[in-house]
C-alpha cells in the first residue's frame, strides 16, 4: 500500500490514489511553497538584531531558522508574509516591504 | 410436556417479574428446552405495570412477537387485577397463578368472565417464613413450574440448588431459605 | 465443540467481543445497547480481556475515538443505538472515507419523535448512505455469529471499511434465547490478530490520515470507497464460508426460506423474519405457496441478487421497519423495486411499513399480508401499494 506520493497529482486516476487518500510520508508540507501566496515580504536587518529570538517562535510557518542559538535569513519559500514577526521585534530589526520580494 | 407453552407475567416495575421470567427460561434451558424469556419494555418506572413473557418448547423458537394467547398467566402483584386485563387471551385449558393470600374462589369474581383454573399462592407468607424477607420471585417461579409441570419437582429443585450455589457463592446462608421457599410453594400448590 | 447456552442478544454480542478481545472500546451508554459496554467493562474489570475501555462524554466522541484508535493501529469498536448513532453521523462518514475497519454493535431503536425507546430500523436506515457495511440479525445467534465475522470482513485488504452489526432493540437484545457459542480458540484463530499495513504509531513509516482533499480528489476517493464496498460482497460470502467450517452455520447475503416455488414472497429484515417464517410454515401446511426472503446484508445492497430471487414470484411484500418520507415507500421498497426495474423484471410489489417504535409484528400480520397479495393477484382486488401494517383508521 505504501506509495510514492510524489507521483500522485491532480490528474491521477482513481486507481492510482491511496486508500482513504492517506499520505505515506512525513513532513510533506515543505513540498508546498506557500511563499508563493505572499503579498508583503519581511526584511531582516542583521545589524539591528540582538538575537533575542522573540521572532522565531511566533512565526506560524516556521520560516525563521535558528541555528546554534542565532536566527538566520527568512525561509521565503514558505513565508506567507503575515508580519507577526515584525510586530514582535522590539529592536526594529524586522520590517515589512510591499511586494513578493 | 411435548409442545410449546406460552406464559405471560404481570408485575410492577421493580418487583422482579422480568427476573422471574428470565429465571424460568434459565431453568427450562438447563433441562434441555428451547426457551425465550423477554420483557415488554417501556421507560423504566418503579411500580408501573410491566409484562414479561416466556416461550418454552422442544423445538427451535423463531417467533419474535409478544404473546397474545398464553397458556398460563402469572400475576405477581394482585393489585394489578383491578387495573390490567390479566386474563386477556388466556387459554381456558391453562391457568392463572396469582400471588395473594386469598383463595381461588375469592379471586374468581375479579378475573371473570375467565372461568378456567385459578391457582393462588401466598408468596409473601412463604417468603417471609422461609427467607425472613419479602422476595416473591422464588415462590412465584416454583408455583409456575408446579402448575405447568414443565419439569418434575425433584429436577427443578436440583437445578435451582445448583444455580443458587453459583449465584450466592458469597452468601451461602441465603441458599437454604430460598430452597425452603421453593419446597413450601410446591407443597402449597400440590395440596390445593 | 459448540457450547450450549442461553443469553440475550446483548450478552451474545458482548461474549463475542470478549472472545475477540479487541484493542480499544470507546463507548457512551444509550438504551437498548447500554448493556454491551457495561458487560465488556465487566470482562475488563475481571481481567478476562485487556481491551482499553474509554468512557467518553458522547457518541460523537466515541466514534471519533474509535477512528483515532483504529488509525493508530488498534482494532477498535463501539456500541450504540438510535440518537447515539445519529450523534455519530459526521464520524460515520469519516470512518468510511478514512477506510477504518471499525466495528459497531448497533442495537436498533427508533429515533425521536415521538420520543420512544423501542425497536425499529430508523437509526440503521438513517446511516445507509454513510459507506458502512451493515449486517442485520434475526436473533441472538445471528448477532453473535455476525459479530465474529465482522473484523475478517472489515479488515480484509480488498475492503478496509467500517462495519455495523445490527440487531433489533429489546426484541433480541433483551430476550434470553438458546444459543450455540463457539469455543475461544477457534474464534481467536478465525478472527486473527489485527495487522494493518499502515498505521500512525509505526516508527519510521510516517502516514497522514484524513487529509484535506481538494475537489480534484473527492470523486476519485468516493469511487474507491464504492469499489471497496462492492468488493465486500464477495468477502462477506468467503468469510461466511470459512465461518461455516468452524460453526456449521451457513450465511449468505440473504436467506431464502421456502421461496423456491413460492408464488408470494415476503422480504423482511431483522427479528420479524423469524415470525414471518413461522407464518410461512403454517400457511404451507394449508397449501399456500409462500416464502420469506430475509435480508442479512443491507450494505452493500444485493439488489441484483434479490431481483433474481424474486423474479418468479407472482407478488412480493416488501417490509420496511422505517419510514423514508419520499412518499413512494420505505428504503427497502425503493431499493428492491429499482433493482427489479433495472433487470426489467415486472413483479408486483406491495410496500408495507411495520413495527415502528416497537409495534409488535405477529404471525397473524404476516398471514394477512400474504392473503392480501393473493387476493390482489388472483381476484384483482385493488391493494394500497404503500401501507402501514395494523394502523388504526
Amino acid at each position: 500500500m505504501r506509495t510514492d506520493i510524489s507521483k500522485i497529482n491532480e490528474s491521477t486516476p482513481y486507481t492510482g490514489l491511496t486508500e482513504g487518500l492517506q499520505i505515506f510520508a512525513g513532513g510533506t508540507t515543505k513540498y508546498f511553497n506557500t511563499g508563493e501566496w505572499r503579498n508583503n515580504t519581511p526584511v531582516f536587518h542583521e545589524d539591528k538584531c540582538k538575537q533575542c529570538l522573540l521572532c522565531a517562535p511566533v512565526c506560524p510557518d516556521s520560516c525563521i531558522p535558528v541555528i546554534d542559538g542565532k536566527r538566520g535569513e527568512f525561509d521565503l519559500d514558505h513565508c506567507k508574509g503575515c508580519g507577526i514577526c515584525v510586530k514582535n521585534c522590539p529592536f526594529g530589526a524586522l520590517e515589512m516591504k510591499e511586494g513578493v520580494n | 410436556m411435548n409442545e410449546k407453552i406460552e406464559i405471560r407475567w404481570h408485575g410492577r416495575g421493580g418487583q422482579g417479574a422480568k427476573t422471574a421470567a428470565l429465571l424460568l427460561a434459565d431453568v427450562a434451558f438447563k433441562i434441555g428446552k428451547q426457551v425465550q424469556g423477554f420483557p415488554e419494555y417501556g421507560p423504566e418506572r418503579m411500580g408501573a405495570p410491566i409484562t414479561a413473557y416466556n416461550r418454552i418448547s422442544d423445538e427451535v423458537i423463531r417467533v419474535h412477537s409478544n404473546i397474545y394467547h398464553p397458556d398460563y398467566v402469572v400475576v405477581v402483584d394482585e393489585t394489578l387485577l383491578h387495573t390490567v386485563d390479566v386474563t386477556r387471551g388466556l387459554n381456558p385449558a391453562g391457568a392463572i397463578i396469582v400471588n395473594t393470600a386469598k383463595s381461588p374462589e375469592e379471586i374468581a369474581p375479579q378475573v371473570a368472565p375467565y372461568n378456567g383454573k385459578i391457582v393462588t399462592i401466598d408468596a409473601r407468607k412463604i417468603s417471609e417464613e422461609a427467607l425472613g424477607k419479602y422476595f416473591p420471585n422464588s415462590p412465584m417461579l416454583a408455583a409456575v413450574v408446579a402448575v405447568t409441570g414443565i419439569m418434575p419437582r425433584e429436577v427443578f429443585l436440583k437445578e435451582m440448588l445448583t444455580s443458587y450455589e453459583h449465584k450466592f457463592a458469597k452468601k451461602p446462608e441465603v441458599i437454604e431459605g430460598n430452597m425452603k421457599a421453593l419446597e413450601m410453594t410446591f407443597d402449597a400448590v400440590e395440596n390445593k | 465443540m459448540a457450547i450450549r447456552e442461553r443469553m440475550s442478544g446483548n450478552e451474545a454480542v458482548s461474549y463475542a467481543i470478549k472472545q475477540i478481545n479487541p484493542d480499544v472500546m470507546p463507548a457512551f451508554p444509550i438504551t437498548p445497547s447500554t448493556e454491551i459496554p457495561q458487560m465488556v467493562s465487566n470482562y475488563i474489570a475481571n481481567g478476562e480481556i485487556d481491551t482499553e475501555f474509554i468512557p467518553v462524554e458522547s457518541e460523537h466522541s466515541s466514534m471519533s475515538a474509535a477512528i483515532g484508535a483504529e488509525a493508530a493501529g488498534a482494532r477498535s469498536l463501539t456500541a450504540t443505538s438510535s440518537a447515539g448513532l445519529a450523534f455519530m453521523w459526521e464520524e460515520l462518514l469519516l470512518a468510511a472515507s478514512n477506510r477504518m475497519p471499525v466495528a459497531l454493535a448497533l442495537v436498533n431503536r427508533t429515533l425521536s419523535g415521538p420520543l420512544n425507546i423501542n425497536c425499529d430500523h430508523t437509526d440503521g436506515m438513517g446511516a445507509r448512505d454513510t459507506g458502512w457495511i451493515q449486517i442485520y440479525a434475526e436473533n441472538n445467534q445471528e448477532a453473535y455469529d455476525n459479530f465474529i465475522q465482522a473484523y475478517p470482513i472489515a479488515e480484509h485488504p480488498e475492503v478496509r471499511l467500517p462495519i455495523m452489526i445490527c440487531q433489533d432493540g429489546f426484541i433480541t437484545s433483551h430476550a434470553v434465547e438458546n444459543i450455540l457459542l463457539l469455543e475461544d480458540e477457534p474464534v481467536k484463530e478465525f478472527v486473527g490478530e489485527y495487522q494493518p499495513e499502515e498505521f500512525l504509531l509505526n516508527p519510521g513509516k510516517p502516514v497522514a490520515v484524513g487529509p484535506y482533499a481538494v475537489s480534484n480528489f473527492v470523486m476519485e476517493a468516493r469511487k474507491n470507497q464504492l469499489i471497496a464496498l462492492e468488493n465486500s460482497k464477495q468477502v462477506i460470502l468467503d468469510v461466511a464460508k470459512k465461518f461455516a467450517q468452524i460453526s456449521g452455520r451457513e450465511y449468505g447475503l440473504f436467506e431464502e426460506y421456502r421461496t423456491e416455488d413460492a408464488d408470494y414472497i415476503m422480504v423482511i429484515m431483522g427479528s420479524a423474519a423469524g415470525t414471518a417464517k413461522e407464518a410461512v410454515d403454517q400457511m404451507r401446511g394449508e397449501g399456500h405457496k409462500v416464502g420469506v426472503l430475509k435480508i442479512r446484508v443491507f450494505r452493500p445492497f444485493p439488489a441484483e441478487e434479490i431481483a433474481e430471487a424474486l423474479k418468479n414470484a407472482k407478488a412480493v411484500a416488501i417490509m420496511d421497519r422505517a419510514e423514508s418520507y419520499n412518499g413512494n415507500g420505505g428504503v427497502l421498497g425503493g431499493e428492491i423495486t429499482s433493482g427489479l426495474f433495472k433487470k426489467k423484471y415486472m413483479v408486483d410489489c406491495v410496500n408495507y411499513i411495520y413495527g415502528l417504535g416497537g409495534r409488535d409484528f405477529t404471525v397473524t400480520n404476516t398471514m394477512e399480508i400474504f392473503h392480501q397479495l393473493s387476493d390482489m393477484v388472483e381476484n384483482g382486488t385493488e391493494v394500497e401499494q404503500y401501507q402501514y401494517v395494523g394502523i388504526r383508521n
